[in-house]
């Protein structure tokens, strides 16, 4: 029983770490700032998410889950506010783009679709 | 807890660890100053992470407070850095 819960935590925690060090891979080799902002605002809530469960499975309290659930929700509300909110400073101040990003006209919108 | 257990939760701390340098390397480079703020971002997140498995390998509830509190600091950090850059660039 108590073997069967190491293994689940450690698990978790590998998952989660090896989900935010894909996470910096991709934030160090994406040629833009949308693409980059895309990796860098998913990836390190889950993995992060993936650490608070393991944390919680290995000590089992119930403040700690209800606090640990707490985080979790913080971080699945701020992470897209966050970078809704960059990505709108950088479209503003005329960032440069990669050569492969486009930017539609119609907003997704398109007359007709 | 057993020396296998102990051992992984090292590891995972220093794949996080490498994971917060990668995260260093695009702040320092990042062309613009959005780049920076998101390098930053991650990097509070990460930082974040970090001291939960702390917590674990500690046997420290009180680190998860501490984890809870950098990932809010970050989240204002960012939304203020956002509206910086913003009316930086004109009014």
């Amino acid at each position: 029983m108590i073997v069967a819960r190491q293994v689940l935590v450690l698990g978790l925690a590998w998952a989660g770490a090896l989900l935010t060090l894909v996470a910096a891979i991709g934030l160090l080799r994406m040629p833009d700032l949308l693409s980059r902002l895309q990796v860098s605002s998913k990836a390190p809530s889950v993995g992060v998410s993936s650490l608070l469960l393991a944390l919680a499975l290995h000590f089992g309290d119930a403040g700690l889950w209800l606090r640990s659930a707490g985080m979790v929700g913080l971080l699945f509300l701020t992470a897209p506010i966050a970078a809704h909110l960059i990505a709108r400073a950088g479209f503003v101040t005329g960032t440069p783009l990669a050569k492969e990003t486009a930017i539609d006209p119609a907003g997704g919108q398109a007359p007709g679709s | 807890m057993t020396a296998f257990y102990l051992i992984n939760l090292s590891v995972i701390m220093g794949v996080l660890a490498l994971a917060m340098t990668l995260a260093f390397v695009r702040f320092a480079l990042g062309p613009t100053l959005a780049d920076r703020v998101v390098a930053l971002d991650m990097m509070t997140i990460i930082g974040a992470g970090l001291l939960v498995v702390a917590g674990v390998v500690f046997g420290g509830p009180a680190f998860l407070d501490i984890a809870l509190m950098l990932a809010l600091i970050g989240f204002v950090s960012t939304a203020v850095f956002a509206r910086y850059i913003e009316r930086r660039h004109g009014p």
